[in-house]
């Protein structure tokens, strides 16, 4: 695989596109200014700089030839060919599964649930890493969510737990929440702000109150705090290592606010009790909610993770784990997600769009990869990529290709397209329908 | 596409061309109905012994967008009891109350429903919405546009800045690709932005300085000047509340001003949930009979029922205090979705049982209102789908109108208290198959304002329903249950000129258009409004003004409809 360094052609233009929707967190900010001189992206405005990375550098490392083999017997092939390989591939396995999505547009995810339908097979998105769980206690309960407009306009109070926004979404505070000045709310000043976590981080220490719970400990707090706000007395001194005057203080704040809003991370989602832990959550907002106004919102990661779970929904009823084997969705965590099939060494393809499994998932599952086709749709050069039998480089949804994605509040937003592919690449859309084309026809 | 077909011999319905029962060849070519076709050259089918109607309109259905899909996700344990496995045509879905998208489609079209508007969209997140109706095949589809507790068209209004409220309305429909107006508990879901709610048509809304009563009336007027097709679509104050049957005829009532004969003004839509008296939910009893009255006595409102069903749904609702309530109330589970300026959402999983008291009632005001209310063109059949039940029930209400007998069956299981409270055991009215295909076709067509829908005269599209079924045979108030299963299953649907359901079964998956209103309000006026509205919106809205609008090219089979204004 040659990787040249950077892609230009012999232009002189300069042009610049306003109001980009930010395709790398789930804020989506979609007020970025790119400027784009010799078709090569020089400068972003606005963003923050994770974003701004992702437009600036992402050249380095790309994927530029689709490639047959694994690691170094690699040999670049054309398009043509490696789509070929792959359908070829998926009619000769019996149980594929499709992974991955959160980093594409809504037309990418629908394709792939379109290839598992058709093949039988299974389709997981990676919110199984993130807000699985939120999900999941969304489906117990049901979310208390409100677009981050109701909260940049009216929330006076933001409660932050288990996340570190001022380094994972660096621009949501100033955008959607702590400094957010709206029709009713006039910015920092009206605002109080807490933050929960199990250490002080960035975001704690602008903080008017930082609640440090022992790590393992959210469920209890949570459970604390709706006793409280149930007017219910804690007999014990404190709880999760937070004593229970500062519990009954943040207990206070939280019905006293007029519009209260908890943002909540995977600290909360990964941490012990899982899902049980946004049950709590969600339970804790639902009391409020008979007292004052409560919503609660989860921060989520990727621009489109939101999207992947909006999309599963919508064609199969299920945000993720996906089975099609018995000719209909069927849907059941600890069976059906990715690392489940995986780990029985039970998919017989492994594909995998716009994400990099191999990096993130259990090193367990790397066993069983060992022994079955890895397909990988990707605009760089990943450690999956690197590990897969076929992989087919694709153009940067939201850069290169336009699309729909989803933001942390299901907001949907359409990505643009500010400059040309490198030669030849073309977008994950494309070759997900080429592939389907060939298996139908 | 110059695909010819005949059908042949079918015992045609068509009441907008005053068709009643005769027994006549239809034929098709091009997508529409023409004169005559080539029988060498044409498909025939043959319709002897079967009913015939133009493809059923529904003009209230919440199949596609955000709360939809809040619904599928919060029902897994709702899509176990109902899948569908693939074919060879067709994809699979899930979904008893909230079907998935491609189910939705499917299931339409097997029961002869060829247009479906989805009731309720709120602007921001109408992209959402655009997606999963591109995503349901089949029938052709359109989105009311959500605006009763529009920021930017409250403030107009209450500025008294009527024309500019249109323009902006104007432009809301345009950007988003919407169709109509919708009005959600005017005022009520901005105040649920606080936890709160209004109670009457001339409470004050919070920090607006305007009332219900004033944003409906100003709607109304922004409908005129637009000269949309459709009138404004409200959902009224206190829905779901006992004795609410008196806000829903004030509401009717105040813009009565407004009437210079003519087309309607005001479409009540799933009035069952606003039709009741009583004061508290003990002593609830159906106030069908007072707004029938009323309806009887005027011309400007035309309603849908928004049937009840007995049996386990999801409502789903812009209404957020509404789903609230019933949380309280239910205490399972509650999802609350608001929508920054525009409006909310809540979803609450429900069980509508006979042998309930609250159950009862409402079952029988949904029947009460089509029953007593005399002309059929001011009435469509709807069930809210999924709040009073899932649209695959439409058959069985069909069978309830028109079969006392079928009624019956249900009385002799539902609670005897609620029914001494309610008319309908004494009504024996029964509605013919002419009354059937004006409610489920003709009227909703009609009020929608769709020209070349609900009925089979030639340049109608050919959208074309056909059930083994022969009315000159059974007598539906007897054999209702022949009825219920013929409408179950179309034997033949046809959509655009294409047969894509026979015996029941979808035969070929094709996609549907996508209706929408283009407003011509002149380019300059709307500029003005914008260029205006812009600082506010950005400081509003979490998102720019650039990237707020529904691009065309994002529509499947986009039609907008033109409409020329007053302006």
């Amino acid at each position: 695989m040659a990787i040249p360094s950077i892609l230009v052609e012999e232009k002189t233009t300069e042009y610049t596109v306003e109001d980009v929707v930010c395709p790398f967190c789930g804020c989506c900010c979609d007020d970025l200014i790119v400027t784009v001189r010799d078709s090569r992206i020089v400068d972003v405005r606005n963003a923050c700089a994770l974003g701004a990375s992702k437009f600036l550098h992402m050249n380095e490392g790309r994927l530029l030839k689709p490639k047959i083999g694994r690691f170094d017997t690699a040999k670049e092939v054309s398009v043509d060919e490696a789509i070929e390989t792959v359908a070829n591939l998926l009619k000769d396995s019996s149980y594929p599964l499709f992974y991955g999505w959160a980093c594409t547009s809504c037309e990418s995810i629908l394709l792939g649930l379109d290839l598992a339908d058709l093949l039988g097979g299974a389709i997981d998105n990676t919110s199984i890493i993130c807000h699985g769980p939120t999900v999941l206690a969304g489906q117990e309960l049901g979310l208390i969510a409100a677009t981050l407009g109701q909260v940049k306009n009216r929330a006076d109070l933001i409660v932050y737990w288990g996340c570190n926004p001022l380094e994972a979404h660096p621009r949501h505070l100033a955008r959607y929440s702590v400094s957010a000045r709206g029709r009713f709310i006039d910015g920092r000043r009206d605002r109080k702000v807490v933050v929960v976590d199990v250490r002080r981080t960035a975001t704690a220490r602008m903080a008017d109150l930082f609640v440090e719970v022992k790590p393992g400990y959210d469920y209890e707090l949570l459970s604390a705090l709706k006793m409280l706000v149930k007017d219910l007395d804690l007999e014990v001194d404190e709880v999760g290592g937070v004593p229970v005057s500062e519990i009954e203080k943040l207990a206070d704040m939280m019905v006293e606010a007029r519009f209260g809003a908890l943002f909540f991370g995977t600290g909360l989602t990964m941490s012990r009790g899982r899902d049980k832990n946004v049950e709590a959550a969600i339970e804790l907002v639902r009391c409020l909610n008979f007292k004052t106004k409560f919503v609660l919102i989860p921060m989520r990661g990727h621009f489109n993770v939101t999207g992947a779970n909006e999309v599963f929904t919508w064609r199969t009823g299920y945000p993720l784990s996906v089975d099609f084997s018995q000719g209909y969705p069927r849907y059941l965590p600890g069976e059906t997600t990715a690392v489940d099939i995986l780990r029985r060494g039970e998919c017989d393809l492994f594909f995998v769009v716009a994400s990099d499994p191999i990096s993130h998932l259990p090193r367990r599952i790397l066993e069983h990869l060992g022994n079955i086709p890895v397909v990988a749709l990707d605009p760089k050069i990943t450690p999956t990529v690197y590990l897969s039998d076929v992989a087919i480089p694709v153009a940067y949804t939201g850069i290169e290709v336009e699309g729909t994605a989803y933001r942390m509040d299901t907001v949907p937003l359409r990505l643009k397209k500010i400059v040309e592919p490198p030669q030849g690449i073309l977008s994950d859309v494309e070759i997900l329908g080429m592939i389907l084309e060939k298996l139908r026809g | 596409m110059k695909e010819a077909l005949l059908i042949r011999n079918g015992i045609v319905y068509d009441p907008m061309n005053g068709v009643e029962g005769e027994v006549m060849d239809i034929a098709v070519e091009g997508g529409v109905i023409v004169e005559d076709v080539d029988e060498r050259e044409a498909k025939v089918i043959d319709a002897s012994g079967m009913l015939i109607m133009p493809g059923g309109v529904d003009i209230h259905s919440h199949i596609a967008g955000s709360k939809s899909n809040i619904g599928r996700l919060l029902r897994p344990e709702d899509h176990r009891r109902s899948y569908e496995p693939r074919t060879a045509v067709t994809r699979s879905g899930v979904g008893h109350t909230v079907p998935s998208t491609k189910t939705t489609g499917y299931r339409y079209a097997r029961m002869g429903y060829t247009t479906v508007f989805e009731a309720a969209s709120p602007p921001l997140k109408q992209k959402h919405t655009w997606e999963e109706l591109n995503d349901i095949p089949i029938i052709d589809k359109a989105a009311l546009t959500v605006m009763g507790n529009n920021w930017f068209i409250m403030d107009f209004i209450s500025q008294d800045r009527i024309e500019d409220a249109a323009i902006y309305a104007a432009w809301l429909l345009k950007s988003t690709k919407g169709y109509g107006i919708k009005i959600v508990n005017p005022g009520g879901v901005e105040a649920w932005g606080w936890g709160g709610n209004v109670y009457d048509l001339d409470d004050q809304v919070p920090y607006f300085g305007i009332t219900p009563r004033e944003i409906v009336e100003g709607l109304c007027r922004v409908n005129s000047i637009l000269n949309l097709p459709h009138t404004i679509h409200v959902h009224t104050n206190r829905l779901g509340m006992p004795n609410n049957c008196w806000t829903a005829l004030r509401t009717v009532h105040t813009i009565r001003k407004s009437f210079g004969g003519g087309r309607p003004l005001i479409h009540i839509t799933h009035c069952q949930f606003s039709g009741y008296a009583g004061s508290t939910w003990t002593t609830l009893r159906s106030g069908a009979e007072y707004i029938a009255k009323y309806v009887n006595s005027i011309d400007h409102v035309t309603l849908d029922i928004g049937q009840v069903v007995f049996t386990d749904t999801t409502t789903m609702t812009g209404d957020g205090p509404l789903e609230f309530r019933l949380f309280q109330s239910l205490a399972g589970k509650w999802a609350n979705a608001d929508v920054e300026v525009e409006t909310g959402a809540g979803v609450v999983p429900v069980k509508y049982s006979r042998r309930s008291y609250v159950g009862t009632i409402q079952w029988a005001v949904g029947l009460e209102l089509a029953l007593l209310i005399d002309d059929p063109w001011r009435v469509c059949l709807t069930t809210d789908h999924p709040n009073g039940g899932p649209f695959t029930a439409y058959p069985r209400v069909i069978s309830w109108l028109m079969s006392s007998k079928a009624r019956g069956k249900v009385m002799e299981k539902a609670n005897r208290r609620a029914l001494k409270y309610t008319v309908l055991p004494s009504i024996d009215r029964e509605y013919t198959f002419t009354d059937v295909a004006i409610v489920t076709r003709a009227a909703p067509a009609r009020l929608l304002g769709l020209k070349s829908k609900g009925h089979l005269g030639v340049g109608a599209d050919a959208d074309i329903a056909i059930y083994d079924i022969d009315p000159r045979k059974i007598d539906p108030a007897v054999d209702y249950r022949m009825v219920r299963r013929a409408l179950r299953r179309a034997a033949y649907t046809i959509k655009g000129g294409r047969i894509v359901v026979v015996k029941g079964e979808v035969v070929e998956d094709i996609p549907g258009r996508s209706i929408w209103v283009d407003v011509a309000v002149p380019g300059d006026r709307i500029e003005e409004v914008i260029r205006e509205v812009k600082p506010r919106f950005e400081e509003f809205y979490t998102v720019k003004l650039s990237n707020y609008p529904v691009p065309e090219s994002m529509l499947i089979g986009s039609s907008p409809i033109k409409v020329n204004p007053s302006i």
